[in-house]
């Protein structure tokens, strides 16, 4: 065979299943084009795209909308006073009591102020993030089909609710390949308590193993297996990789396979992962006011939380701001997605001071990496998304008496994003005066969903997979999901 | 041709249409289309600018070549199908079907009375509606409706179809089995074939005037049988005694003491436990262990070794518990439905979760017998087969009133009594008479079973009540009672005249040995299947594996004596270009093992290997920075790794837990099992290589390779450097690989020789008596070095 015809052949059979030779769907499409064995690219890329990279933080457990970012003077009003008999008939809701359930205002202390050009509105828990609104694409109405934990976790990260899809992020490298093939194009960095789905929330489903989520390990080398075993130095990893390398090539002139060149080409991926992984995760070179800045030093504020599933690690304040900072080196250094998870967020009872705990948490470090991707030129091509599988519902959980938290509420909950070529300065979407359902430009997850793929240049009914006999794709073909290009620059 | 199957493996999934389905229960939305002129306010088609003929015989292709004359032959499933599926169905037929398209193209229409105003009639295109509005001039008018006009080589394809009166043949894989008698086929040569299959083979590759490859050499065909038979490599004195006699008598004596090896079941009981989406653990929030699913696994390890008949192996697992006077195994095997997730989140509605589990046992069990993929009709009727959203409750009603139920026998006299009830709580755990996850059937309170509208359980449609049954495009169930139950459906599924279960299962056997379906879509045999490539021996295998009664060790027995299965594997550059997924077969795939036996190849090389066979599951080491995860989202499961043998035994019995799955298996693509899993995928990638060089079990491996290897061949490197290879790979390495090999070695030394203290941790717990620590690290770095050759996870 022709070196340049088994390049492209290797290329080509290697494309979805080989790190080493994936380079994203679009890459093979447009060969494939160029072969002319397609008339046309479909799917990819039907604009020109706007994000290369996204940063999604993922609030685990579903937080307060009214704590941060929705305000409602009249449900502080109507606190105590039973619903609208006709927003409760038929409810079904994941603890509370629809025939005893009263309405929630919120804690004295919350007060309410706006910011930016826009006017937006946040809350006294979000002073920093509040400096970057006009930054920010505010979505207030996002609605949800799932009311329970792993369902909905599972519908925002992989637009189903049910384990077994792949998520946003494996989509995005699948579609586009990697920036960086000496490191992952998909890192899960992850303080939250629990993440109800477990590894199926950043899992690449049906695509290949080589585009999930790789979590970065909190302790020790940043990548699973990374860290050379006892008594092996880097030279003889090195010798040891040189001799695979020559003996893999023999084997390769007998068995005329390019599998074997994809192999040792993967190998030496892994090499090169290890010097460049650990410098991600070297801060020494950051400067101590961006230290500062982000959050690292923080010391966690004392609160008692109810539940211990549900209390974060010790050190939850400065590792969620260590892992914003790492954000931006990864998408710096070309990590397509990036997926920091905070929690849980998930108050049933004693939300006031466990959000005040949260939102501190996470308020400082989110704005230094707005600000910091901003000044560094990045934030034009980085897509930073906020968001959870539901938010809180306007009435108190009456298990408890009194009421101190909120039960699920998948009828309406705040998300946000910023950057990628994403409209800042603008709220969309308003709910009822008790922040029950979106009143006005309501969007559902999918449409979310559809809006990332397009800032991407992808079209969402474009980007498919052919498994179990079908076409699938991130968002749901039983609803046609919109691309809010209106908010799109 | 060509370029169509360089493209195959990549066209499996990329579509240049959307055609989707999810499967799940999100709202279904009317999708506002926005209808074609013509169509819209249901005006009559036909109304525009007027069709652009090209020419009054249909023969001008607007490119000026010439084509081919209206009456050579159309393949409706080659040429046409593919076509309507890529291009029509999305709007005509599909899940969205155009308000005003039903009556007019519906491409699942069998009847052909509403369709042949559209198609026309033979010899008179210009009464074709179809080919009126696909050669339209005017956009607005022109199919596909606001896409590009459809290429002259489709156009023509359809225009051929069209003259010829578009003949519909049922769909194939509906169609009764008809195997054709090989004697029949013709072949170029002889004296190559070694079984019927070959003559099927042959006769495709003389079509493309291909020759097939040479047979593999005798220690890769070793191997090769060995790793398909039990997933474990051979062991030296297999390899020297079949190199010493490689005829045909001994190859045969070797098949038939491999399939007869316990190790079998261990490992093709795993490809069922794909399909049967196995897992240890409920999934969702909770992920709770299940302690006792591993009965069910030995049940399954057990009916491949002893070569259960797959009909009766069917009956025992839909309705074991049906059968009269079951045994407890039977009961047992039950279990099968019992594989499903389970959401035990607080807050869900147990109602909701129960509703989804067993339409999850409807979807799988289409789509593991029949390849069906009716996942989809819970929410729709099929787009593309004519499957009714009616007949797929149908057979979820067959489920409906099977609980989970828990079978109970005396510890103490096993076989002897056995109890089958629903514990009074669902959460209730094992106690020392706990037996297995079983189903129980109702017999009073029994539910009704209606169509949920979009599958949500809270939207029945109470106005039909829906008794079980079998789909209409399938031969009929025949019940044996008024009321059709699950002993029903496994006996239709198995029932002589079922075409679908013998072609799936045979197609997924031979994909396995081939590393290819003869049908590429091994989890669709609907009409978005891939045609077989070899549509008689598809009939041909299907038909003789019921007429041998349903034996699946006499059919691998059957592919594996075959010619086509014994050549070698070396990649054709001859064929390459033209042929690269190897669709004729010139050649043995060579194929990346599967996760589990890349696990225990090198267990086996390195001597670690306890083979012992069933019982609870193992915990072999997992990475510290692991153990968080797979606590789960409560915190309430602690791995702990296993000591002894335990720790090295085969992986088909290391624990699955859905949230948190074992690193060094999923990093190979073990199955997430959220779903029925038919050909696993088989990437290659940098976190594969971390694993097999960093990992703690491969570290393992490579010291008790090197400590064995050091005690078995004491004396002279070389030798020790050629052990090690055929014990990692079955073949004695060439001159130039132990050169290699031995400056490794000399150079390893050399570092080590600075960093003794380097050396001792290297060596680990495995340090081989009386050799200096340099020596010992530097044979553990090359015994790592042999283990990761990709020849070792590979099966050439």
């Amino acid at each position: 065979m022709h070196p340049i015809d088994e390049h492209c052949h290797l290329t080509r059979r290697n494309f979805l299943t080989s790190a080493a030779g994936a380079a994203g769907l679009l890459a093979l499409l447009t060969l494939l084009k160029e072969d002319r064995v397609l008339a046309e690219v479909p799917g990819i890329p039907q604009l020109a795209p706007k994000a290369k990279r996204c940063i999604f933080f993922y609030m685990e457990g579903g937080p307060s909308q009214f704590d941060l970012f929705s305000y409602k003077p009249k449900l502080n009003e109507l606190s105590g006073q039973p619903p609208p008999a006709s927003l409760i008939a038929g409810k079904r809701f994941a603890f509370s009591d629809p025939k005893t359930a009263v309405l929630l205002g919120t804690d004295r202390s919350r007060t309410f102020a706006q910011y930016g050009d826009s006017r937006m509105w946040f809350s006294n828990l979000l002073p920093n993030l509040a400096k970057h609104a006009d930054k920010i694409c505010m979505l207030n109405g996002v609605t949800t089909t799932q009311f329970n934990h792993t369902p909905a976790q599972l519908l925002v990260q992989t637009g189903r609710n049910v384990g077994g899809y792949p998520s946003v992020g494996a989509w995005l490298n699948y579609g586009l390949g990697s920036e960086n093939k000496n490191l992952p194009g998909y890192m899960v960095l992850n303080s939250a308590a629990i993440v109800n789905a477990g590894d199926t929330a950043w899992g690449s489903g049906f695509l290949p193993t080589t585009y999930r989520g790789v979590v970065l390990q909190p302790t020790g080398a940043p990548i699973l297996n990374l860290g050379l075993p006892p008594g092996v130095s880097a030279p003889a990893e090195r010798r040891r990789l040189d001799a695979l390398a020559r003996l893999n090539a023999i084997h390769k002139e007998k068995m005329l396979d390019p599998e074997i060149a994809a192999r040792v080409e993967n190998y030496e991926l892994a090499f090169r992962m290890q010097s460049e992984a650990p410098q991600l995760t070297d801060l020494t070179k950051e400067s101590p006011a961006t230290l500062e800045r982000y959050g690292l030093n923080r010391e966690d504020p004392r609160v008692t939380f109810l539940d211990p599933v549900r209390r974060p690690a010790g050190g939850t304040w400065g590792r969620f701001a260590r892992h914003c900072l790492l954000a931006r080196r990864m998408v710096e250094k070309g990590v397509r997605f990036v997926n920091v998870f905070s929690g849980s967020w998930d108050a049933h009872s004693n939300l006031h001071p466990e959000i005040t705990w949260f939102a501190g948490a996470v308020d400082q470090p989110i704005a230094a990496l707005l600000q910091d991707l901003s000044d560094r030129g990045l934030l034009d091509e980085t897509l930073v998304v906020w968001g959870s599988e539901f938010g809180r519902t306007p009435i108190g959980e009456n298990r408890f008496s009194p009421a101190t938290g909120r039960d699920h509420h998948p009828d309406s909950f705040t998300m946000f994003m910023a950057g990628g070529g994403i409209k800042g300065g603008i709220t969309f979407g308003e709910t009822d005066d008790i922040g029950w359902s979106p009143i006005k430009d309501g969007v559902d997850v999918s449409d979310v969903h559809a809006t990332i793929l397009r800032l991407f240049g992808i079209d969402h009914m474009g980007l498919t997979y052919r498994f179990r006999g079908l076409e699938q794709r991130l968002t749901p073909v039983t609803r046609q999901a919109r691309v809010l290009t209106q908010l799109i620059e | 041709m060509s370029s169509i199957r360089r493209i195959s493996v990549i066209a499996a999934v990329i579509s240049g249409t959307a055609l989707g389905c999810t499967g799940t229960m999100d709202d279904l939305d009317e999708v506002p289309v926005q209808p074609p002129r013509g169509v819209e306010g249901g005006t009559e088609l036909g109304e525009g600018n007027g069709p652009v003929w090209g020419s009054s015989d249909g023969t001008h292709s607007g490119d000026g070549e010439p084509l081919p004359a209206d009456d050579v032959p159309v393949d409706f499933f080659l040429d046409i199908q593919p076509i309507l599926g890529d291009n029509c169905v999305r709007c005509h037929g599909g899940v969205r079907e155009l308000p005003q398209a039903p009556g007019r193209l519906s491409l699942n229409l069998q009847s052909r009375s509403t369709a042949e105003r559209v198609l026309g009639e033979a010899g008179k295109l210009d009464k074709s509606i179809l080919f009126m509005r696909i050669t339209h001039e005017d956009p607005s008018v022109r199919m596909p409706f606001g896409g590009q006009p459809l290429p002259p080589e489709t156009v023509n394809k359809l225009r051929r179809w069209l003259f010829q009166g578009a003949p519909w043949p049922q769909h194939w894989a509906f169609a009764p089995i008809n195997p054709p008698d090989p004697k029949a086929v013709a072949v170029s040569d002889e004296t190559w074939p070694r079984t019927p299959i070959d003559r099927f083979i042959l006769n495709h590759l003389d079509r493309e005037k291909v020759v097939p490859s040479p047979v593999a050499d005798p220690t890769t065909l070793l191997r090769r049988i060995s790793l398909d038979l039990t997933g474990l490599p051979p062991t030296l004195e297999e390899v020297d005694a079949f190199a010493a006699d490689p005829s045909a008598t001994a190859y045969e004596a070797v098949v038939d003491k491999l399939l007869g090896s316990p190790a079998f079941g261990e490992r093709w009981g795993r490809h069922w436990m794909d399909l049967a989406r196995y897992s240890d653990s409920e999934g969702y929030e909770k992920d709770r262990v299940r302690t006792r699913a591993w009965r069910w696994r030995d049940w399954v390890i057990d009916a491949f070794n002893e070569d259960e008949p797959f009909d009766q192996f069917t009956i025992e697992q839909i309705a074991g518990d049906l059968i009269p006077g079951a045994t407890p195994l039977q009961v047992a095997a039950t279990g099968f439905h019992r594989n499903t997730v389970v959401n035990r989140e607080d807050g869900s509605d147990p109602e909701e979760d129960r509703t989804k589990r067993i339409i999850d046992r409807a979807a799988t069990v289409a789509e593991t017998w029949l390849g069906l993929t009716m996942g989809c009709t819970q929410c729709h009727s099929h787009p593309y087969d004519n499957l009714k959203q009616e007949e797929f409750y149908q057979l979820v009603s067959f489920f409906n009133n099977a609980d989970d139920a828990s079978s109970y026998e005396r510890a103490d006299l096993p076989g002897a009594s056995i109890r089958i009830e629903v514990p009074a709580t669902s959460d209730e755990q094992s106690t020392d008479l706990v037996e297995a996850d079983v189903l129980q059937e109702r017999t009073s309170d029994r539910r009704k079973t209606y169509l949920l509208s979009r599958g949500d359980f809270m939207r029945p449609d109470k106005g039909k009540e829906l008794k079980g049954d079998t789909p209409a495009v399938l031969p009929p169930l025949m019940p044996r009672g008024a009321r059709a139950d699950r002993l029903d459906l496994a006996k239709w599924l198995v029932r002589s005249d079922n075409p679908l279960t013998p072609r799936v299962t045979v197609n997924t056997i031979w994909y396995h040995l081939f590393g290819r379906g003869i049908v590429s879509t091994l989890d669709d045999f609907g009409a978005r299947s891939q045609y077989p490539s070899h549509p008689e021996l598809l009939d041909w295998l299907a038909a003789d594996f019921v007429g041998g009664g349903w034996k699946r060790k006499r059919l691998i027995k059957e592919i594996i004596m075959s010619a086509v299965y014994r050549q070698s594997s070396v990649v054709r550059p001859d064929v390459a270009m033209m042929d690269p997924e190897n669709v004729l077969l010139s050649r043995q795939n060579r194929l990346r093992v599967t996760a589990e036996i890349v696990s225990d190849v090198n267990l086996a090389a390195s001597g670690l290997l306890d083979t012992k066979m069933g019982g609870p599951c193992v915990f072999p080491p997992l990475p510290e920075e692991f153990r968080d995860l797979v606590k789960g989202a409560y915190g309430d499961f602690v791995w702990t790794d296993s000591e002894g043998g335990d720790r090295y035994r085969r992986s088909v019995y290391t624990l699955h837990k859905r949230l948190a799955l074992y690193p060094n298996l999923s990093v190979f693509d073990w199955p997430n099992a959220a779903a029925s899993t038919t050909g696993r995928l088989r990437t290659n990638t940098p976190l594969q290589a971390l694993a097999t060089l960093h990992g703690t079990v491969f570290v393992e491996a490579a010291q008790a390779l090197a400590r064995r290897v050091q005690a078995e061949a004491p004396g002279a490197l070389k030798d020790q450097l050629v052990l090690g290879m055929r014990l990692a790979t079955g073949r004695t390495p060439t001159g130039l690989e132990v050169d290699e090999l031995e400056k490794l070695f000399m150079d390893e030394r050399a570092l080590y020789a600075a960093d003794t203290d380097g050396a001792a941790k290297a060596v680990g717990s495995f340090a081989p008596p009386d050799v200096p620590a340099p020596d010992a690290a530097a044979w553990v770095m090359t015994a790592s070095t042999i283990l990761n050759l990709d020849e070792v996870i590979n099966r050439e």
